[in-house]
């Protein structure tokens, strides 16, 4: 109301006829696409020099040969075009004789061991921190006294460094540690089997799920109380109210949420790193990128364009299939005056 | 209605006024009240349980380091005395040094740059936004380790290994995306009425900016600084791969750190030394909470 007005009195101040509603915003914006290239353009230039030009050059090395010793004549050669030769390394793990020809032990090897527990972890991880998530945030947006208390114990996983979490939870899972003690185990969690896989979960799940349930919080607390009301009266029971109003009203904040844990996942490096070091198959494919680099640039810059491939697909289906509406929930609607 | 039921935020209970239902609601709010508080209980020991057991085995002797004591026994400050000890090679406060100076850094370009872009988000009309938007947004989802190889070698031309700028400008372009979108939320919701009467009174658009939205805008630039500097005080893959002794930050040095034997862990002593990384955080969490939880959520929840 106050706007419309507002421009109205500008329009009478500039000594113009009010005109009809499209001249009236063309005066208002006048130039205005000029003014934000020039302020955007920063941005844009170092988004393209640290991203759009490593992913270039990463993308062209990928299907470099590697320069050495050519084996026939002894000499030494530039790399030249490879084909998909450093892809064929990854996906069919053939490092030079057919496929599966890569030894064991070696990187080449692990690539499908690597995907297949980086989805592990991004799958159970992702679900539990989504569950606890919604839950605590259920808990969060009841009325009670102390909400300060609760929400600074909840913000301080989150502020802790992942360095620090993976340092803490790998005391916590020592084999003399905590963790035993209070489950009566001798588990050696940073060794073979599950043991490992489970305690990157939990340490991932213990940070992350309070971020989830703020998130979610923040879309429970823009649903208006009077639906509930109405659903009472109407005789709905709690879990019908659960289910039937609260669910689908959170629903896009959830997705979002999701979307963007999922591929902070499916790039986790750090928390496996220093928790178990790769021990026990918990290999995550940017730990697998970061072995290789020093082992040839261009088969690494294959394999780091595969992940990047990978968390790109897995974006895609959020947003095509699952209905992650990003661009609308991120994306700050510009308001229009009058 | 209005007059007959109280409706208070979200999901909660109302108390209803009428004749027969009083006493079953208040009986149910009771449960409900118990339940909730269990909750909430659960939820700070969650959040807290870790973090405590961090600081106690901090205080710890190291002689009594597998101790499960719930609270401190044995207390001594020696583990902070090692952690910044060079003694084993370790060089924890120049590393804590280092980060402050790469966050502080990472902080303030990403956020001048980030104000008016976002500023042009929030508030200019113009053509290709959704592809600008779309473009920082993708550049958020982007994998990390896709950068380490290309930017490996081309800081090993530039001679930028082990150099400050070689960790600065890559977190920039990190928590850019960050920046702007926490901003642009700021912005957007921000009075528009106020630009533009000072437009209506004479101000530039450049004028209007400095002297009315962006004072107006401090509280949100203020959050977003902290949102940006735990990011930047948090990176760690491009840390380790890109630095060295030298320029190394807290992360880095945290995950490397040797103790008085080659395969032994120096719990205590790492304990004491997430302490002190975590510490500066937490007191920001306790002062600030409000502000964070709103700058974490703005632009993910849009109304």
């Amino acid at each position: 109301m106050s706007t419309t007005s507002g421009v109205v009195t500008g329009e009478f101040a500039q000594g113009k006829p009010p005109l009809d509603p499209g001249a009236k915003r063309k005066s208002l914006h006048d130039g205005s696409g000029r003014r934000a290239a020039v302020l955007i353009a920063p941005t844009i230039v170092l988004l393209a020099i640290v991203i759009l030009y490593p992913v270039v050059t990463a993308v062209s090395q990928s299907f470099t040969k590697d320069a050495g010793l050519d084996p026939a004549t002894g000499l030494f050669v530039e790399g030249g075009f490879a084909g998909v030769a450093n892809y064929k390394l990854w996906l069919l793990q053939d490092c030079g004789s057919g496929a599966f020809s890569c030894p064991p032990g070696t990187l080449g090897s692990q690539f499908w061991t690597s995907t297949g527990v980086t989805f592990l972890f991004t799958v159970v991880a992702v679900s539990l921190e989504t569950l606890l998530g919604l839950v605590f945030a259920l808990v969060m947006n009841r009325n009670f006294k102390g909400r300060g208390i609760l929400r600074a114990s909840v913000l301080v996983p989150w502020a802790i460094p992942t360095a620090v979490t993976a340092k803490l939870w790998y005391f916590i899972f020592a084999y003399d540690g905590i963790a035993n003690k209070v489950l009566g185990t001798n588990i050696l969690w940073t060794g073979d089997g599950w043991p490992p896989k489970a305690a990157i979960i939990i340490a991932d799940t213990w940070k992350t799920a309070p971020f989830m349930a703020l998130l979610i919080l923040a879309g429970l607390q823009v649903i208006d109380g009077g639906v509930y009301e109405a659903s009472k009266m109407d005789g709905a029971s709690a879990w019908q109210r659960f289910r039937f109003i609260t669910l689908p009203l959170v629903r896009p904040a959830l997705m979002v949420a999701v979307l963007f844990r999922t591929l902070d996942t499916l790039r986790m490096y750090d928390l496996p790193k220093i928790l178990t070091g790769g021990a026990g198959d918990t290999s995550t494919l940017s730990m697998l990128v970061v072995d290789q680099v020093r082992s040839g640039f261009n088969a690494a810059s294959a394999l780091s364009t595969l992940t990047f491939l990978i968390v790109f697909a897995v974006a895609f289906i959020f947003i095509k299939f699952l209905g992650a509406n990003v661009t609308e929930q991120r994306a700050p609607k510009t308001k229009k005056a009058g | 209605m209005a007059t007959t039921t109280s409706t208070t935020k979200g999901g909660s209970r109302n108390r209803t006024v009428t004749s027969s239902g009083v006493q079953i609601v208040q009986r149910r709010d009771v449960r409900g009240g118990i339940l909730t508080y269990a909750g909430v209980v659960l939820i700070c020991l969650w959040g807290l349980l870790p973090f405590y057991w961090m600081i106690v085995t901090s205080f710890r002797d190291v002689g009594y380091t597998f101790d499960t004591t719930p609270w401190p026994t044995h207390t001594t400050l020696e583990n902070y005395a090692t952690a910044f000890s060079t003694s084993r090679g370790n060089h924890f406060g120049r590393a804590l040094l280092n980060s402050v100076v790469i966050g502080a850094a990472t902080t303030a370009v990403g956020l001048v740059v980030g104000v008016f872009t976002a500023y042009a988000l929030a508030r200019l009309e113009f053509r290709g936004k959704f592809y600008v938007l779309g473009l920082i947004l993708g550049a958020s989802m982007f994998p990390g380790v896709a950068l380490v190889t290309p930017l490996f070698q081309l800081f090993t031309d530039l001679g930028w290994l082990n150099t400050y700028q070689a960790l600065i400008i890559p977190n920039i372009s990190f928590v850019l995306p960050l920046t702007v979108y926490t901003l642009t939320a700021f912005f957007t919701e921000m009075p528009w009425e106020l630009e533009e009467s000072a437009r209506m009174d004479g101000c530039t658009p450049g004028q209007a900016f400095v002297k009315v939205i962006l004072p107006l805008a401090a509280p949100g630039i203020f959050t977003t600084a902290i949102l940006a500097f735990t990011a930047a005080w948090n990176e760690f893959l491009l840390a380790s791969q890109l630095g060295g002794d030298k320029v190394q930050p807290v992360t880095v040095a945290i995950a490397s750190f040797a103790g008085a034997q080659p395969h032994q862990e120096p719990y205590t002593a790492v304990m004491a030394a997430g302490t002190i990384v975590t510490v500066p955080l937490i007191i920001m969490v306790l002062v600030f909470q409000r502000r964070i939880v709103s700058g974490l959520t703005a632009g993910g929840v849009k109304s």
